[in-house]
């Protein structure tokens, strides 16, 4: 009788549960400002002019990203077609 | 083992050839002989410096001529066919197999050609053999899209015979060397090249075909066609300027289709020319440590790209589906499939310690040495954005994200196997980056392990994820949904068939048009014409056209009996 209970009962597995997901994203955003506070202990060597300023690497990192993806966006309305776009000959 | 100056393509046909009459365990059994038994007389016995040539007709072909260059091509060549085929090894599928292996050859004939005749050779055999692997798809949709592909490809190796015609027509010489944007031949050969290589506009071929292969040909295509491309732009072109704004064009526009894109190979394949892009910049700068770079950089990214192309090749295998829409939670299913994917993805997205990072960074490194400060920033735009969409989207759409539902068995064995070959080359060359720098062509002092490179990659990374997070958390981030997003492509799928379809359409009617106006006139007269007195005659029973030919038939019998007549006459007399 246990047999058919095991398949409808599944095992929780590590990111069902909601505490596993916000450690995951805690740990992100400690590293996140352990690694901005190291920018003005370490000395990086700097070999060209922008490269110089403090925390250049993660605001470039993150505008990069958001830039990006609001970008892509706005070039869906322009570039999105239905899946059978193509494939739909008269 | 065999003799040194057997070119190394020649086993892998005679491979190709046997694999047609073997079956079961023998073919598996020289499926993976001949990759590794080709590498280690690479590795072990052939050295710099030899060639073999062979007389075709008048004409030397120089079937192998290996220096530092080719030589490391060669190695990686034999080390991803060797993983590809064993990920493939679950395959009972003669055409796939069999065109896998002549592809392979093609490649390493490529890389070994020692002048363009043969290089061309190569070159359209690469085509020929590949288009197979997109055909395997079986589905209507690898058929069309096979065809474009060899129409395209086949183009790329005109393009490539017309150059060196002419660069022998100027030069007298047809070895394949340093050739420049001199000319007309050099710019055919580039143009022919930058085809194979994806340059922008001229890339649908690859993000058109690849993710309509089957999940195992996928592999084999990722290593090969671009990388030999690369390899003959790093010998005919190196520090050809324009080449470093078309790399920077390829690092940064397919990012921006790869974040909306829904098929999840097919964002490998936009991924694909983005690196790339990174490696004909290397070609453009064009110094010692860039173009050492583009060999380095080359090398990592057929490991990691095969890595992540199996991965999904697996999930695609399994699943049934490589929509981004479609999958998610998969990681509850496949677990080690999940891990070799963030492998991959932690690889191509450079992270310290992974293949992408030693490799990548002496690129930038001679970017910014030789002043190409704006390109640098592009580069590294195109850097966070790979991190993006090829190191969290695809593993995060797979594998998380929410769950799809979908209950599958982890990949087969062989796949594992191979994945996990390919996974441990990543980590080895990102611990170990000096062996893979012994090999490269130039002699460059370079390491990247210092405090500067490795946290200021680590910044870019994680907050390139932070980003993610937040877009996500935002609801900002764009959904997965079915669609297609239309690119460069619609000039020639949609915009001239339609064109044609409508001028066709126009041309028609207007034919109907006229006929219906004159038609009833033109009979009429023709109904008279019959009943008067001329309507007894033959002619007037035929069509037109018949007593035309009839006609012109008689003409030129008159003509020719009149130039029989005139011959006996004397030469004054003709003139």
């Amino acid at each position: 009788m246990n047999e058919p209970e095991s398949e409808i009962v599944e095992k929780q597995r590590l990111f069902d549960n909601p505490r596993n997901v916000s450690l995951v994203i805690g740990s992100l955003y400690s590293v996140c400002i352990l690694l901005f506070l190291l920018d003005f202990i370490l000395h990086r060597h700097a070999t060209n002019e922008w490269e110089g300023f403090a925390g250049f690497y993660s605001l470039f990192g993150f505008t990069a990203c958001v830039t990006l993806v609001l970008i892509a966006k706005q070039l869906r309305r322009i570039l999105k077609r239905k899946e059978d776009y193509y494939d739909v000959a008269d | 083992m065999w003799l040194i100056d057997i070119p190394p393509f020649v086993p892998f046909f005679i491979t190709a050839l046997l694999a047609l009459i073997t079956r079961g365990r023998i073919r598996n059994l020289i499926l993976l002989a001949t990759p590794v038994l080709g590498g280690v007389h690479l590795w072990l016995d052939v050295s710099p410096g030899i060639v073999t040539a062979v007389s075709i007709m008048d004409y030397e072909l120089i079937l192998m001529r290996t220096d530092r260059l080719s030589l490391l091509f060669g190695y990686i060549f034999h080390i991803a066919a060797f993983i590809a085929a064993i990920f493939a090894l679950h395959v009972r599928d003669t055409t796939q197999t069999v065109s896998s292996l002549l592809y392979t050859g093609s490649a390493l004939g490529a890389v070994f050609a020692g002048d363009l005749i043969t290089l061309f050779i190569f070159w359209e055999l690469l085509a020929i053999s590949s288009v197979f692997l997109i055909w395997a798809g079986r589905t209507e949709r690898a058929i069309h899209s096979g065809m474009r592909y060899l129409v395209i490809q086949v183009s790329s190796g005109m393009l490539l015979l017309a150059g060196a015609l002419v660069h022998y027509y100027q030069t007298g010489s047809l070895a394949f060397d340093y050739i420049g944007l001199e000319g007309i031949s050099g710019w055919l050969i580039f143009l022919a090249f930058g085809i194979k290589c994806a340059f922008p506009l001229l890339h649908t071929w690859l993000t058109d075909a690849y993710p309509e292969a089957t999940p195992t040909g996928t592999v084999f295509l990722s290593v090969f066609t671009t990388k030999v491309a690369v390899y003959a732009l790093a010998r005919g072109f190196p520090g050809t300027e324009l080449l470093v704004y078309i790399g920077a064009v390829m690092t940064c526009f397919p990012i921006f289709y790869a974040v909306i894109e829904n098929d999840l190979r097919r964002v490998l394949a936009y991924s694909l020319i983005n690196q790339l892009g990174f490696m004909v910049c290397g070609i453009g700068v064009g110094t010692a440590l860039a173009l050492n770079g583009t060999v380095a950089h080359a090398f990592s990214h057929i490991l990691y790209k095969a890595l992540l192309f199996m991965s999904m090749g697996a999930v695609l295998y399994r699943a049934g589906t490589i929509k981004a829409s479609d999958l998610g939670g998969l990681y509850k299913s496949m677990p080690k499939t999940a891990s070799l994917c963030i492998i991959g993805a932690c690889s191509i997205s450079a992270f310290p310690l992974f293949s992408g990072f030693v490799s990548k960074s002496m690129v930038m490194a001679a970017m910014i040495e030789e002043g190409y400060d704006y390109v640098w920033l592009a580069l590294l735009f195109a850097s966070a954005g790979v991190f993006h969409h090829a190191g969290i989207k695809i593993p995060y759409f797979a594998f998380f994200a929410h769950d799809s539902g979908i209950r599958t068995r982890e990949a087969p064995l062989n796949m594992l196997i191979a994945m996990s070959i390919a996974a441990v080359l990543c980590i080895l060359i990102g611990l170990q980056p000096q062996y893979l720098y012994v090999l490269l062509p130039w002699e460059v002092e370079y390491w990247p392990y210092d405090t500067t490179h490795v946290l200021s990659q680590l910044q870019l990374l994680f907050f390139s994820a932070l980003a993610f997070v937040w877009l996500n958390k935002q609801g900002i981030y764009p959904p997965e949904m079915h669609a297609v997003n239309i690119d460069a492509e619609w000039l020639y799928r949609k915009f001239m068939p339609d064109t044609a379809r409508s001028v066709y359409g126009f041309l028609k009617q207007t034919g109907h048009r006229i006929e219906d106006t004159f038609d009833s006139t033109l009979k009429d007269a023709a109904k008279s014409m019959i009943s008067t007195r001329f309507g007894r005659f033959n002619l007037a029973a035929s069509w037109p056209t018949g007593s035309m030919v009839f006609w012109i038939a008689i003409i030129l019998g008159v003509f020719l009996l009149a130039d029989v007549i005139t011959l006996n006459l004397p030469v004054s007399s003709r003139q």
